[in-house]
């Protein structure tokens, strides 16, 4: 119903490589994220696979068809855009019925379905509004009801959080997440967020100058980068990179840990290893502490702490590093 | 933010533009009321004193009344028609990305800077003259008698020659409204299934709603007071004569004062019901 797999695709814009070739397999159901920095070709990727744009070599298959010179219209995907793109002189209603009027649906079947999504998206009480009389979140919700009444074989999501504030993203995060579980379609959700990326993905894709760096599940991808780009991309707090004689000291070049997997101590360890540290600045959210030490020989850490630590500006302490946690990378920086 | 103290200073300080407006306005206005209502023929008398409505009557009741004002509606509605139409499609073509597209929008807009006098004389002697312009070449070409456009098509002629004067305009104001609209929409409604036509009945055009309106309403305030192309051309023959040429005849050519000024209120009239209706029809898309 919405699997779909690019085969040695690329994309150039004049002499720019945007994409390099790419294969890339997305089976039926799943819940794909393209995460990485802005540049990286990640929407480029997707509106590929949607068909607004052509692409330079390569092919595009939706459910084993090949459907590289389909038409956005005909492949049956819906798209939600970071714009929303909803259109402004048309009520909610209108703008949800839209692709199944252009599909020459019939108008009592369109009542219907309008009806459903609205009622599944909480939207039936804007129903007769104009989109620049909604808020933020409303207008999302329709951007996804005008997607869903396509019913389509994949949902492609263009960043589609980021005109939100914090406290909406967290929500809207969870009703997409919810959406999933219901309709069980595919969906491709592009983002830059790697937290949105972690929490929502069955897997997830990360991109990097048009090169798909690494393709995994989110806790794979956390537990496993396979070189020093991911590592420092998936997870937050970023990972710390440790160069030099204090990686040596640990069998690597360079090695990268985790603040959450060094432990702080006030006073010194009775084990070897441990790095002595003066905080900087410290990060009380209540239920973690960051602290951000400044070790000696080995660099700035970032520390994640218990949320209780009484550790101040100025304050000495020890940090040792969860051997069996460390991540250990060659000079090229792939994960040896 | 404003205060009670800052408001009262804001409206003193206004008030000089405000009464100088006012008095621009209401002076002329009024010497056109007092006038309608006398008896005033500067080489036959001067002014004779009151009269009443019989200017009024006598305007109305004249065989060159009704004619001239279906004429300024016939030339204002044409005019508007294919400015705003070829506008659109003008505006559509150039936002397309071209070669040497800032020339080509500098050219496009170039008609509006020719004065209206030079531009109806061009077209009359270069383009409609039945001899030697070059249409009648182009007829000639093709074996077809010329037309003898200013006699034979006099109305369709202003029309073409004002319409050519006030393409630019309107292609100007609805290309940056064309440039305005959110590519997104665009992607979206095409990922939605809507063929080409139906992205610019759908999507295009209601967004043009509001600079189309604006055209219309400010062409309509131009058009309503065309004069020179008339004078330049036609001087008025060939049932051109629209209700500010036939004012001007009652003025300058008959010396008749009293009864130019009735036209001249009639004329407010007109405009101002050609305003209201276009306000109720149009004036709805600049709300939103």
């Amino acid at each position: 119903m919405g699997s779909i797999s690019l085969k040695q695709v690329t994309k150039s814009f004049g002499p720019v490589d945007v994409i390099k070739p790419i294969d890339l397999e997305i089976e039926d159901g799943e819940f794909v994220v393209f995460v990485g920095p802005s540049g990286c070709g990640k929407s480029t990727l997707l509106r590929l696979i949607a068909g607004l744009e052509d692409v330079t070599s390569g092919h595009i298959e939706i459910d084993g068809n090949d459907a590289t010179t389909i038409p956005p219209a005909k492949r049956g995907l819906a798209m939600v855009f970071q714009s929303y793109a909803l259109y402004p002189h048309m009520s909610v209603r209108k703008n949800i019925a839209f692709p199944l009027k252009m599909a020459k649906v019939d108008q009592a079947e369109i009542d219907r379905k309008v009806d459903d999504a609205a009622r599944v998206l909480n939207l039936s009480d804007y129903i007769d509004r104009r989109p620049g009389q909604l808020s933020g979140g409303q207008r999302q919700r329709v951007a996804i009801g005008r997607a869903i009444v396509r019913e389509p074989a994949a949902f492609l999501f263009d960043e589609p959080l980021s005109n939100l504030d914090a406290a909406l993203r967290g929500n809207m995060r969870l009703e997409i997440s919810e959406l999933h579980q219901t309709l069980k379609t595919t969906m491709i959700y592009v983002t830059h967020d790697q937290v949105e990326a972690m929490t929502m993905a069955d897997k997830i894709v990360v991109l990097r100058d048009g090169i798909i760096e690494q393709v995994g599940s989110p806790i794979e991808l956390y537990k496993n980068p396979r070189n020093l780009f991911v590592a420092e991309f998936i997870g937050s707090p970023k990972m710390n990179i440790i160069k030099g004689a204090a990686a040596e000291a640990l069998g690597a070049p360079t090695i990268g840990v985790r603040p959450e997997h060094i432990e702080v101590s006030k006073t010194k360890p009775k084990a070897d290893g441990a790095w002595k540290g003066t905080v900087g600045v410290s990060e009380h959210l209540g239920s973690d502490t960051f602290l951000h030490m400044d070790a000696e020989g080995v660099g700035t850490i970032n520390v994640r702490a218990d949320g209780e630590i009484e550790l101040r500006h100025g304050d000495t302490a020890w940090l040792s590093p969860q051997v069996s946690k460390i991540h250990r990378f060659d000079a090229a920086g792939m994960a040896a | 933010m404003a205060t009670q103290n800052s408001r009262s200073a804001a409206r003193l300080m206004l008030a000089p533009a405000v009464i100088l407006l006012l008095g621009w306005m209401l002076v002329p206005l009024t010497m056109t009321l007092w006038f309608s209502f006398r008896k005033y023929l500067p080489l036959r008398g001067g002014d004779q004193g009151w009269v009443g409505f019989d200017n009024y009557v006598r305007f109305v009741s004249s065989s060159s009344f009704w004619p001239s004002v279906q004429t300024t509606l016939i030339i204002v509605g044409g005019v508007l028609v294919i400015t705003v139409v070829f506008g659109i499609l003008l505006a559509l073509l150039l936002d397309q990305p071209m070669w040497g597209q800032g020339i080509v929008r500098i050219l496009v807009i170039a008609p509006f800077f020719v004065m209206p006098t030079v531009s109806a004389l061009v077209w009359k002697n270069i383009f409609m003259d039945p001899v030697n312009g070059l249409f009648a070449h182009l007829w000639k070409f093709f074996g077809a008698t010329p037309i003898e456009w200013l006699s034979q098509a006099s109305v369709q002629s202003i029309i073409m020659i004002v319409s050519w004067q006030w393409l630019p305009f309107a292609t100007l104001i609805l290309l940056t409204a064309v440039q305005s609209l959110d590519g997104e929409q665009l992607e979206a409604s095409e990922m939605d299934g809507a063929k080409p036509l139906q992205r610019f009945g759908y999507i295009i055009l209601p967004h043009l709603a509001r600079a189309i309106t604006i055209v219309v309403l400010i062409q309509t305030i131009f058009l309503l007071s065309i004069f020179a192309e008339i004078f330049v051309t036609t001087g008025g023959a060939f049932g051109t004569k629209t209700l500010s040429y036939l004012i001007f005849q009652r003025v300058l050519e008959s010396q008749n004062i009293g009864l130019g000024s009735a036209g001249g209120i009639y004329a407010v009239i007109l405009a101002n019901i050609v305003a209201i209706f276009l306000m109720r029809i149009v004036g709805k898309n600049l709300d939103a």
